[in-house]
């Protein structure tokens, strides 16, 4: 299914007819999606529609087995390079944190630009602070994960991705692991993202975000895309029947 | 194996226990011992031999123990005192008079207080290994200048200490050198072992490691200490002369790597996988993510098994008795081979058990309390 | 409906197709190639490097390589064996095979009397009684803390502090415990008991089937036909109307004493003895932690909803609390057996003649210390593997089906 992209500029990820199987599991069925610049595009769907995987194989966490997906120029495939070059410019917020437990939230910060992007030390601590404040917790730079609430340490996840200074960022359900009251602090943060004009790839639940922030949604249900358009259209006037079914069971569980 | 005690797993009987505790003596007495008949008639077996029993020992090894001998003139024991009490009484003399080659095998006797400073280095080692505050990059340091200092103390040579060859090396200094050592060295190989084993993209790599845990495994120690001791002398060029004491240790340090490596594993894969798909998506290579993310959770992970396994290493040192290595049990055998003290082999091993005893409750009750500290923090 | 993707039950799952592997450290197959090359390059270096100053060692000492040995007459004296020996005449072969079934014997019946002894103590671990399950507590801390070397010495020198044969403690002066060993009667094996142990097995063969016709029934109808009177007849009835049938013999030989030693009757040497009491008592320690920590598993919850369905007590516990603790004790009881086998290797250090002991005197009579350390390893690793094999059985028949 072919987009309308409602930005023009060049395309920062591009999957064409990606397929994808676990077994005899047919997960991603000829997906195609192109995200530009400064795009920013909710996926949503039901558990299981394959939305998780989709982003997880843009930096190679899962294998594709057919199709072609392109990143910021870069083809992924087998090659240890192009997916060094690509993880490096791609971040990730996972809806589990996966902050490293036994470093300090400025250490979590610091490991991957000192180790990766062969900075100094004083240099990305000063980098890690200023995102810190960027997410409004620099107080906490010397504290452990464990002692942070969970709102907290996804504002921290986001702060060490954005540290490698990422052109794409992808996030897997952020705020499905938070407690209700958290969940806006985290929505905010990534708010405050999309006005710096960061290209953006989510999946979320969260309607109200991908009201105010999307230029896109992109429904997928059983592995393949199924409609796709600016949020306020896409809400309003569902025109599949999935779309619809997907709709009120979300709207009754808010 | 970890006593997982939360409130629904308690059974019916313990929690009981707990209630009535906090009535009057009389009460706890009744509901733990005289609850019904059959307790009853248990507390009585029980109490009588106990009382029996607790009767004998006393009296054996307290009331009509001999604590000394007289020397004749020549220094020999005249143990004809102690002779007489065989079955009465016990021997204690013969622990007074032999303590010392127990301890310190046949070190020089006046260089004795250098095996006595490697012991206490050694327990100064483990207690700084448990405190919480030193589980730092700088614990390896430490173990590197106190394994180097034990080096230096056994062997003299330098810093004005007379040289002490090690085959003169015994007791007590032996058992903990066999163990720490066989532990810290075995320690990066069985790190790599258990990488090498959960490898997915090199299998070759991963049938080697396999097949040596599973070899080192699936025979006894015996088979190891065997293999050290006889056949290394074989795979050495000719006039290439393996000490004794090196062949025990190598044996050691490659039965407790397939052992530790095994111990490993199962912290590598008790670590949650999204960590490593963090350290992944930051784009840190394969190890970076291993050093700084994978293995210091996954060896945080498993420290209680780690300590009881290494229980058991210090456990099996004493079965270099039979490959003629002395170790502290071997050295309560010799001591034993003297004449006089032929008969009284109970109270020399009676007296090696308490040694035992201290080193190995005290590191099962520190595995023990570290483990309840762990799963309450983890919230289990 | 997507109809660009051919149904995968056609034509099966596919996989990206195989790329050539390029010659450039980007690609992950070339990778792993080298570093594969590599590392096992390394290894066989080392081993051929000790393959071949073994081999000049060996040659230089005059000591022969090859099995050939086995045929060779052993000359070794052997303290007890389960099948004739006679040193002057039987081979390195048979002294070996004797090891073997040295080692066996001590395993097999060491397994059985250390799972009732653990199991009986881990229950007692459980006991409401205060003075018991102190007792018990203290048993199994003491004897994991003590080296088992150290526990087998201990056992074998009180064994030899027993009185001599003359006064001997005996049971009714049909069993006798002295420091000669133990003596117990012996029953005079007639072919009329071979057939009641068979029609033994037969009765067991019987009785599962009849179990598993009453389940059917169980199934169709509802009604659980009644097993046991079957049960009873074919366990016990059967091979008592064989034997009966075949002239019921029952001869006992029991020890006599007959100068310094008891004659006849079956005997345990002192050694023996000693290594028994030894393992069974370390082992059990053990397996008793292992009982009580998968008794204590058994979250009170599955009692009580059990009970609350209306299942009565043995019902409970033969349907849901058994197979659920029987899932959490038997991988940690099955690898203690394997221990308990291995530790019996220490049997050398009492004078039992066990495989290892038999292997370690023929390696140093004929040199061959590499095919002696071999048979050991082999012998040990045929067990390992059998019990590896009966545990990933086990554990893939009871797996419970997770998401």
């Amino acid at each position: 299914m072919s987009q309308t992209m409602s930005l023009s500029g060049p395309p920062a990820i591009v999957l064409d007819k990606v397929n994808k199987w676990y077994g005899s599991l047919h997960v991603l069925r000829d997906v195609s999606l192109t995200v530009t610049e400064k795009e920013r595009v909710v996926v949503c769907g039901p558990s299981g529609s394959g939305k998780s995987t989709m982003i997880r194989c843009i930096n190679r966490l899962e294998t594709h087995q057919e199709g072609r997906i392109i990143v910021d120029g870069t083809e992924l495939t087998d090659d240890l390079r192009a997916l060094d070059t690509i993880r490096r410019d791609v971040g990730m917020v996972f809806q589990s944190f996966n902050l490293f437990p036994h470093l300090t939230i400025l250490e979590n910060c610091t490991l991957a630009p000192i180790w990766v992007r062969k900075m100094p030390k004083g240099e990305a601590e000063e980098l890690a602070m200023s995102y810190l404040e960027r997410v409004k917790i620099p107080e906490q730079a010397r504290k452990y994960p464990g002692q942070l609430s969970g709102g907290q340490q996804q504002r921290v996840a986001i702060a060490r991705a954005l540290c490698m200074k990422p052109k794409i960022m992808l996030f897997d359900e952020p705020t499905s692991a938070l407690d209700p009251e958290m969940i806006k602090e985290v929505l905010d943060t990534m708010i405050g993202l999309a006005d710096d004009g960061m290209t953006m790839l989510c999946v979320t639940h969260e309607m109200g975000f991908a009201r105010q922030v999307a230029h896109r949604v992109v429904f997928m249900d059983r592995g393949e895309i199924v409609e796709s358009g600016p949020p306020g259209e896409l809400f309003e006037n569902p025109r599949t029947d999935r779309l619809k079914l997907f709709l009120s069971q979300i709207l009754r569980g808010h | 194996m970890s006593e997982a005690v939360t409130a629904d797993h308690v059974p019916t009987e313990a929690r009981e226990q707990i209630k009535v505790a906090s009535l009057g003596p009389w009460a706890w007495l009744r509901a733990n011992l005289l609850a019904n008949a059959w307790s009853t008639a248990i507390t009585l077996a029980l109490g009588y031999i106990i009382v029996r029993v607790l009767f004998a020992l006393i009296s054996w090894g307290i009331v009509h123990a001999v604590w000394t001998v007289p020397y004749g003139p020549t220094g020999i024991a005249d143990t004809s005192v102690c002779q007489n009490a065989v079955g009465i009484g016990a021997c204690w003399a013969i622990l007074a008079d032999k303590y010392r080659l127990i301890l310190f095998g046949r070190y020089p006797y006046d260089e004795q207080w250098r095996p006595a400073v490697v012991v206490l280095l050694f327990v100064g080692l483990y207690i700084v290994s448990g405190l919480r505050r030193f589980w730092r990059k700088e614990l390896a340091l430490i173990w590197v200048v106190t394994l180097a200092a034990v080096g230096v103390l056994m062997w003299g040579g330098v810093l004005g200490l007379s040289s002490v060859s090690n085959d003169n090396w015994g007791g007590l200094p032996l058992t903990l050198i066999l163990a720490t050592f066989g532990a810290a060295f075995s320690f990066p190989l069985a790190v790599l072992v258990a990488l090498g084993r959960r490898s997915t993209t090199l299998p070759a790599v991963k049938l080697l490691c396999v097949l040596y845990v599973e070899l080192i495994r699936g025979v006894p120690l015996i088979a190891v200490l065997f293999m050290a001791s006889v056949m290394f002398p074989l795979f050495m060029p000719a006039g290439v002369n393996v000490d004794k004491l090196l062949r025990a240790q190598i044996a050691f340090i490659l039965f407790a790597g397939a052992y530790l490596a095994e111990v490993v594993r199962g912290g590598l894969q008790a670590l949650p996988k999204g960590q490593a798909e963090a350290a992944d998506a930051l784009g840190l290579n394969y190890w970076q993510k291993t050093a700084f993310v994978v293995l210091p959770q996954a060896l945080r992970l498993v420290i209680p098994p780690l300590v009881n396994t290494f229980i058991g290493f210090f456990k099996d040192t004493s079965l270099v008795l039979i490959i003629g290595l002395f170790d502290l049990l071997t050295m309560g055998k010799v001591a034993l081979s003297d004449p006089p003290w032929q008969s009284f082999s109970t109270e020399v091993y009676l007296g090696l058990a308490v040694i035992y005893i201290a080193f190995c409750f005290a590191m099962s009750k520190y595995s023990r309390s570290l483990e309840r500290d762990l799963n309450r923090a983890r919230g289990r | 409906m997507s109809q660009a993707t051919a149904d995968p039950r056609l034509s099966g799952p596919r996989t990206a197709p195989r790329r050539r592997m390029r010659l450039s450290w980007a690609d992950p197959m070339f990778r792993s190639v080298v570093w594969q090359i590599v590392i096992v390059g390394i290894v066989v270096a080392i081993g051929w490097y000790l393959v071949r100053n073994t081999t000049a060692n060996l040659a230089a000492r005059h000591i022969a390589t090859g099995f050939g040995f086995l045929g060779r007459v052993a000359g070794i004296p052997i303290g007890e064996s389960l099948i004739p020996y006679n040193p002057a005449a039987d081979t390195y072969g048979t002294a070996l095979l004797i090891g073997v079934l040295n080692t066996l014997k001590v395993a097999v019946i060491g397994v059985v009397l250390a799972t009732i002894l653990g199991t009986l103590i881990g229950i007692g671990r459980l006991s409401k009684n205060w003075l018991l399950a102190k007792l018990t507590g203290f048993y199994v801390e003491t004897l994991r803390d003590i080296p088992l070397l150290l526990q087998l010495l201990f056992w074998y020198t009180i064994l030899q502090g027993l009185p001599g044969p003359k006064q001997a403690f005996h049971l009714g002066n049909v069993a006798f415990l002295s420091n000669r060993g133990l003596k117990l009667p012996l029953l005079d094996w007639q072919p009329a008991h071979t057939w009641a142990l068979l029609a033994l097995i037969g009765g067991v063969i019987g009785t599962v089937l009849c179990n598993r016709r009453a389940s059917r029934q169980q199934e169709v109808t509802g009604v659980r036909p009644a097993v046991w009177p079957v049960a009873v007849g074919l366990l016990v009835g059967l091979p008592l109307a064989v034997w009966a049938a075949l002239g019921a013999p029952f001869q006992l030989e029991l020890p006599e004493l007959k100068g310094f030693n008891f004659q006849g009757g079956g005997s345990f040497s002192p050694e023996y003895f000693a290594l028994m009491v030894g393992l069974v008592t370390y082992t059990a320690s053990y397996i008793a932690e292992i009982v009580r920590s998968g008794i204590q598993a058994i979250p009170l919850g599955q009692w009580e909803a059990a009970g609350a369905l209306g299942l009565r007590s043995g019902q409970v516990l033969r349907l849901t609390v058994l197979p659920q603790a029987l899932r959490v004790i038997i991988p940690p009881m099955t690898s203690q057996y394997l221990n308990l086998a291995k530790n019996s290797s220490l049997a050398v250090a009492v004078g039992f003649q066990d495989v290892v002991s038999v292997a370690n005197t023929t390696l140093n009579q004929t040199g061959q210390a590499i095919e002696g350390i071999a048979f050991i390893m082999a012998v040990y690793l045929s067990i390992s593997l059998s019990i590896s094999l009966f545990m990933n059985w086990y554990n893939a028949r009871i797996a419970l089906v997770e998401r």
